[in-house]
């Protein structure tokens, strides 16, 4: 067992050597033109340069051993570990608690914190993470990006210390499984007008905190919750809720048909009594979740493209295999260009995460860029899934090929955290100056 | 209580292996430029055992080492995440990589082993491109230690150790002094994943370089590849109407 996983590790990472190829000699490539034997040499320098579809400009000659070691790695584990369950999970909307325990160990939760038993890695390396898990599911993706960006980013970056003691590395270990509260029934797109509200007692040093928060991925389940609740000066502040708090209910939502690996549910709130050492005090108004989300949505930016890859890859075989008319499926044009047409936007995609991800590592990143490649990522995939469902046929709609299940989940990942048309607007204004969220001026 | 702290070092050599097999043109060889290398999977084994080893505090120190060019340091880095202490990267490269083979291996094994003041050397029972099979028992035979050649189970007791072996057969178990050379078969435990705080880690742990000259090894080739061919194209079979047939076909080509 051991050999045979070694041995399939080894034959899927066999992609690699083609770009390692590829990286070496385009280093010698340099064009001067000067004249026809100059075009002509032009011509045969770049025939030494093999195309490599897997991985079109180079990702990983752009990627420090470090980062290429971390990805290798925790893929073996998707691979290996991940994908197995994952037809069954989705199947019977099973969601595996143990899989946050293994990613804990593998240290791969809460990655970009220093200390508190967390890795302190780059942003590229949580992006590269990102896409190898949600090359097996974007619910399991959506798990991981919860308990790293919204869960332990807010108590890393806002709380105190005795909070980052005594949460995050339980958090880090998977031991705990946290869920972030902005969304309410009413309040989607404009968390601002959100119902939730936090009264302060002087006399017990508590908040009083009633609400209903909905669409809230792990709550069920959940061991500690970040609710966002509206303070009685009108700003809007951070809690840590704790499962067995009085009050505190997390149903479950039934009949979703995206992210069923994943538990999805509500927080409900009737008066729960919060003590004050559970505010997150170091941040106050809107801008400590959008803070949470821009972190969360970098992840998202990258493991779209993981699960459009997949996509891409499936398809590309199943073409190649399948025989109409005496020829493979793949001989057509209409599949060629369906999948030029992939492998363009995946190939420009990874490029526009791995620019993002150095200039946020730089401390150099705004948040609308991180909303500019979120909605790109997240739209294009949403794209190549369906296309890819397409070139499958009737076997597209088995969730044995599994692109059927991409397509499913990819309408959530394009909708959460800030939906496509959302983050246009914040877009739009960030180019004209001229808000276009609300009717007033 | 003494007999635990008895075991201070061990070296595991994990060897790369090529990730994709082609017969070069002029049939001399196999393709080696450009091909991208990974860690032999016994010699993860191997890797995996030593560092257990360690967190169990039987042994203090494990030192990785490899052999070959440059990029055999992506091996000894891959070790270093699993766990081990520190790296020696054995430099050959070129035609001398070209030719290096068991015989070789094993004597930079035995100068190191020597100069490392090593208590154990784990190997991956052999290497998944040339199955040769032959470095660890030469090492021992060099060195004059025992060896607990194809292990699936290691124990280590005082400065003894107990080596249930996969043989034909089925299982032997023997029982041998320290030091000693032991190879890794497969059962012998489950590789982990190089976690990220140690992928960290291993960035920070040293890996020192080391020609084969300072150890004083040969490296000359006793080998001379004449040739190296692809198996044969399988052909396609032939369909016959009656048992008669059949035989005369087969006293056709000479096989009744």
């Amino acid at each position: 067992m051991a050999l045979r996983s070694a041995v399939t590790r080894l034959l899927s990472s066999s992609q690699k050597c083609a770009a390692v190829t590829v990286s070496r000699a385009q280093g010698t490539a340099a064009a001067t033109v000067k004249g026809a034997t100059e075009i002509i040499n032009l011509f045969n320098t770049y025939k030494e340069v093999a195309f490599n579809w897997r991985d079109a400009l180079d990702l990983e000659g752009q990627l420090t051993e470090e980062e290429i070691m971390i990805r290798d790695s925790f893929r073996d584990y998707c691979q290996e570990k991940l994908m197995p369950r994952i037809l069954m999970a989705n199947r019977h909307e099973h969601f595996h608690r143990e899989i946050v325990s293994e990613m804990g160990e593998l240290g791969v939760l809460g990655p970009t914190i220093k200390g508190y038993g967390c890795a302190g890695t780059s942003y590229v390396a949580y992006g590269l993470i990102a896409r190898e898990v949600e090359r097996v599911d974007s619910g399991y993706r959506s798990v991981m990006s919860v308990q790293s960006s919204l869960v332990m980013h807010p108590i890393n970056a806002y709380g105190t210390e005795a909070q980052k003691e005594k949460y995050l590395p339980r958090l880090a270990r998977g031991e705990i499984l946290g869920c972030f509260g902005l969304t309410e029934p009413n309040h989607g797109s404009d968390p601002s007008s959100m119902e939730t509200r936090a009264k302060y007692n002087p006399s017990s040093g508590t908040f009083s905190i009633s609400g209903a928060k909905t669409w809230i991925t792990n709550s069920p389940v959940a061991d500690i919750a970040v609710v966002w609740a509206r303070c009685e000066d009108g700003r809007v502040r951070g809690f840590i809720l704790e499962r067995g708090m009085k009050g505190f209910a997390t149903p479950k939502i039934e009949g979703k048909f995206s992210l069923r690996a994943s538990a999805t549910g509500m927080i409900l709130m009737d008066e729960v009594e919060v003590p004050e050492e559970n505010l997150l005090p170091n941040v106050s108004g809107l801008g400590g979740p959008f803070g949470c989300l821009n972190n969360a949505r970098y992840g998202i930016a990258w493991g779209a493209l993981g699960a459009a890859e997949f996509c891409f890859h499936a398809a590309r075989q199943y073409t190649l295999d399948r025989i109409q008319f005496g020829v493979p499926l793949a001989r057509n044009q209409l599949m060629q260009k369906k999948m030029a047409d992939m492998l363009t936007e995946i190939t420009i995609g990874l490029q526009s995460c791995l620019a993002l991800g150095r200039l946020i590592d730089e401390k150099k990143a705004a948040p609308e860029m991180i909303s500019m490649l979120k909605r790109n990522s997240c739209g294009k995939a949403l794209d190549i899934a369906r296309q890819a469902r397409d070139m499958l046929g009737g076997n597209g709609i088995a969730d044995e090929y599994h692109i059927i299940r991409h397509v499913m989940n990819l309408e959530a990942v394009n909708t959460y955290e800030g939906t496509h048309d959302i983050h246009a607007l914040i877009l739009g204004r960030a180019i004209t100056g001229l808000q276009s969220f609300t009717v007033e001026k | 209580m003494h007999s635990n702290r008895y075991c201070n070092r061990i070296i595991v050599l994990p060897f790369s292996v090529l990730l994709e097999i082609r017969v070069k043109p002029d049939n001399s060889g196999v393709v080696t430029d450009g091909v991208k290398h990974s860690m032999n999977p016994f010699c993860e084994i191997a890797v995996e055992e030593a560092v257990k080893l360690k967190e169990k505090k039987l042994i203090k120190e494990v030192v990785a080492v490899s052999c070959g060019p440059q990029q055999s340091q992506e091996t000894i880095r891959t070790a270093l995440a699993m766990g081990a202490d520190r790296g020696i990267h054995v430099e050959v490269a070129g035609k001398d990589y070209e030719t290096l083979g068991p015989l070789q291996v094993s004597k930079i094994m035995a100068a190191l082993a020597k100069k490392e003041d090593a208590q154990l050397i784990i190997l991956g029972k052999q290497a998944i491109d040339d199955d040769c099979n032959q470095t660890g028992q030469m090492t021992a035979a060099l060195l004059d230690w025992p060896q607990g050649t194809f292990a699936s189970e290691v124990s280590l007791d005082g400065d003894k150790v107990k080596v249930v072996r996969e043989i034909d057969g089925g299982l032997e178990t023997i029982k041998i002094s320290t030091p000693a050379v032991l190879t890794a078969d497969l059962r012998l435990n489950t590789p982990r994943y190089a976690t990220l705080p140690n992928i960290m880690k291993a960035k920070k742990k040293k890996i020192a370089n080391v020609k084969p000259a300072d150890l004083g090894v040969d490296l000359t080739s006793r080998l001379e590849v004449l040739k190296v061919e692809e198996p044969p194209q399988r052909q396609a079979g032939v369909k016959v109407e009656t048992v008669e047939d059949l035989v005369g076909k087969l006293k056709e080509t000479g096989r009744i």
